[in-house]
């Protein structure tokens, strides 16, 4: 008994010894975001921050219940969409905005969820794929998206109706502060008892089912966790820019978040982050360039799916020796 | 005018028409995926990327080369199904170890790689090709008009599809084939060179592929991304039917095909959406697919 709890003591504080690399990185990554807005151009770094979310989000899909959605542009755009529409029909506060636009991913995360969950693997992919690509025809007809010309001019307003958000500091003080309680989330449901079991999932499904976990159930929570997430990234994002657009819901953005994702470390808890800064600044120098910016993330894609699979964090881990 | 359910006849059968012709391009589009499915395990992403890369080759040897329509329904399928033997050699071929997802990443980085450089040649406008000789005109049916290449289109497929269900299913290598989607170490050990059939088996996929997209030429416009959002459609139509059977996916094509075109008449807000409702429903009920078994 004793020697048991003994194990149990030390491969606790093991453990806690491996969190304390993350808790530096952490540190780090509060830090960056907090000092860069003074070396660099606040707006993007706010789009950044959305993306990063919405790419930690999918992570927790793709790297931690090993299901890979390539529809994840329906959540995005569902959120942002959602959003301006509160902010700028119903006059609701941009945070009220915002929580509407999470809330509307959430009810459409549970009915792709339900549909989606049926079935494993590449089906899975397949099937997401073609439930956002119904959400993308669903926001180019509605009455109330604007189709082609997006909901624009959505007004920032004023957050709790008090600090106005037209002050870039104010809405980057909102956007910092979304981005990391989002990020805290994730990280708190990876590291908790839920998050074993998901991770079990991935690893064994059939296992996890022998010994009595209702698997169905934990995969349909954590799809609806990501798409509510993603929905919050979304709607931020639409708040920001003032304007929700079709692209936000077009596959091609499901592909950049699985690019984000892959470029940074699938199943890491940073990489995300590295692979949405790195993704978004190749894509703003290359933006005057066209048709560029798609072959070069095509060529990206391939490069890493031949030859660099574990991503920038997950080499810097395994170069560590630690998880990061 | 004769109606049916306070609709003309000649817009039904018309739309009939039209949904019989996008039937044919599903099918023979998600027979190659299903082949591919079979042996490769990989769904290939870049399907819709090789379709138009067949259309644009069609295109190439017409006004550059001044090859006929039909010498390009010979030679496109020839050449894209070839660049495609490459890319399972170089690229896929290392991939069978991991995860399938893998392969499914590698052949969308494929799809954006292809329709950008497309795209940066020939900008998002479509490219005119002309109606090839001898199948134009069409005719009076009394009920409706059927130009002649839409016919032959159906016509064609048909055949295709039929054919290559015929080899699969009926012939010596298609047991080769179907025995190695079963067990791939056990025909190796029969003295069968498995690595070369799965290469060309890709090769046949693609060149599925670039068929379509060369009998397509003449009714769409030949465009970079011709087949960007088709692809997507065409998952939804593998979904429904299930990967299990190869005249299952024809078969569904074709319905699927049928099912849209009668949406456009009946509810046109919804024949965007109408395959992928399908697919929800499908899902509800028979989530394995109409034809597939769950594995």
């Amino acid at each position: 008994m004793t020697n048991s709890a003994e194990l149990a003591v030390s491969s606790r504080a093991e453990a806690r010894k491996g969190l304390g690399h993350q808790r530096v990185a952490f540190w780090l990554m509060v830090a960056f975001f907090a000092v860069a807005p003074f070396a660099i151009y606040p707006v993007f770094l706010m789009k950044v921050m959305c993306f990063a979310l919405f790419a930690c989000a999918f992570n927790l899909l793709l790297g931690y219940v090993g299901l890979l959605s390539f529809g994840h542009a329906m959540f995005l755009g569902m959120g942002g969409y959602t959003a301006a529409h509160a902010a700028k029909v119903w006059g609701l506060t941009p945070e009220l905005a915002i929580l509407c636009g999470a809330a509307a991913a959430c009810v459409l995360g549970i009915a792709a969820g339900l549909l989606a969950i049926r079935r494993q693997g590449i089906y899975f992919a397949m099937i997401t794929l073609a439930l956002a690509q119904m959400v993308y025809f669903f926001c180019l007809q509605a009455p109330f998206t604007g189709g082609e010309d997006g909901i624009q001019a959505v007004p920032r307003g004023k957050l709790f109706g008090l600090i106005d958000l037209a002050n870039v500091n104010a809405m980057y003080a909102t956007v910092f502060v979304i981005f990391v309680s989002g990020f805290l989330l994730i990280y708190r449901i990876i590291h908790s008892p839920f998050g074993q079991v998901l991770k079990a999932i991935r690893e064994n499904e059939a296992r996890a089912i022998s010994l009595g976990y209702d698997t169905d159930r934990y995969k349909l929570l954590a799809f609806v966790l990501t798409a509510t997430l993603s929905g919050l990234a979304g709607a931020t994002n639409a708040i920001v820019f003032q304007l929700a657009a079709l692209n936000a819901v077009h596959w091609t953005m499901s592909g950049e978040v699985v690019l984000m994702t892959l470029v940074g470390g699938l199943g890491t808890v940073f990489g995300p982050v590295v692979g949405a800064l790195t993704v978004l600044a190749m894509e703003n120098y290359l933006a005057q360039l066209g048709a560029w910016v798609t072959i070069v993330q095509g060529v990206i894609f391939i490069v890493c799916v031949l030859t660099f699979r574990r991503g920038i964090v997950g080499e810097l881990a395994r170069w560590l020796n630690k998880p990061l | 005018m004769t109606e049916i359910f306070g609709i003309p006849t000649q817009a039904l059968f018309g739309q009939l028409l039209i949904g019989l012709i996008n039937g044919s391009f599903y099918a023979l589009l998600s027979l190659g995926l299903a082949v591919i499915f079979g042996l490769l395990n990989i769904i290939n992403f870049a399907h819709g990327a090789q379709y138009m890369m067949g259309a644009f080759c069609a295109w190439f040897l017409l006004n550059k080369l001044g090859l006929s329509y039909w010498w390009a329904l010979l030679l496109a399928p020839l050449i894209v199904g070839a660049t495609g033997v490459v890319i399972e050699r170089l690229m896929l071929a290392r991939l069978y170890k991991l995860d399938h997802l893998y392969g499914f990443l590698l052949t969308f980085g494929f799809a954006l790689v292809i329709q950008g450089l497309f795209r940066q040649q020939f900008g998002s406008t479509g490219l005119p090709y002309s109606m090839p000789k001898g199948l134009e005109g069409g005719q009076n049916l009394g009920f409706m008009f059927l130009p002649n290449y839409r016919a032959w289109v159906i016509a064609a497929s048909l055949v295709v599809c039929l054919g290559t269900w015929f080899m699969i299913e009926k012939t010596k290598l298609g047991s080769y084939l179907r025995a190695a989607t079963e067990n791939r170490e056990l025909v190796q050990a029969f003295g069968i060179n498995v690595p070369r059939m799965i290469t060309l088996t890709y090769g046949f996929g693609v060149a599925l592929a670039a068929l379509a997209g060369v009998m397509a030429a003449p009714i769409y416009s030949v465009s970079p991304l011709m087949g960007a959002d088709l692809i997507i459609v065409v998952f939804a139509v593998v979904v429904i039917g299930g990967m299990g059977s190869i005249m299952g996916s024809i078969v569904t094509g074709f319905i699927l095909g049928l099912v849209e075109g009668l949406t456009k008449v009946f509810y046109p807000e919804a024949s965007n959406t109408v395959i992928f409702i399908v697919m929800a429903i499908v899902l509800l009920i028979k989530p394995a697919g109409l034809f597939g078994t769950q594995r």
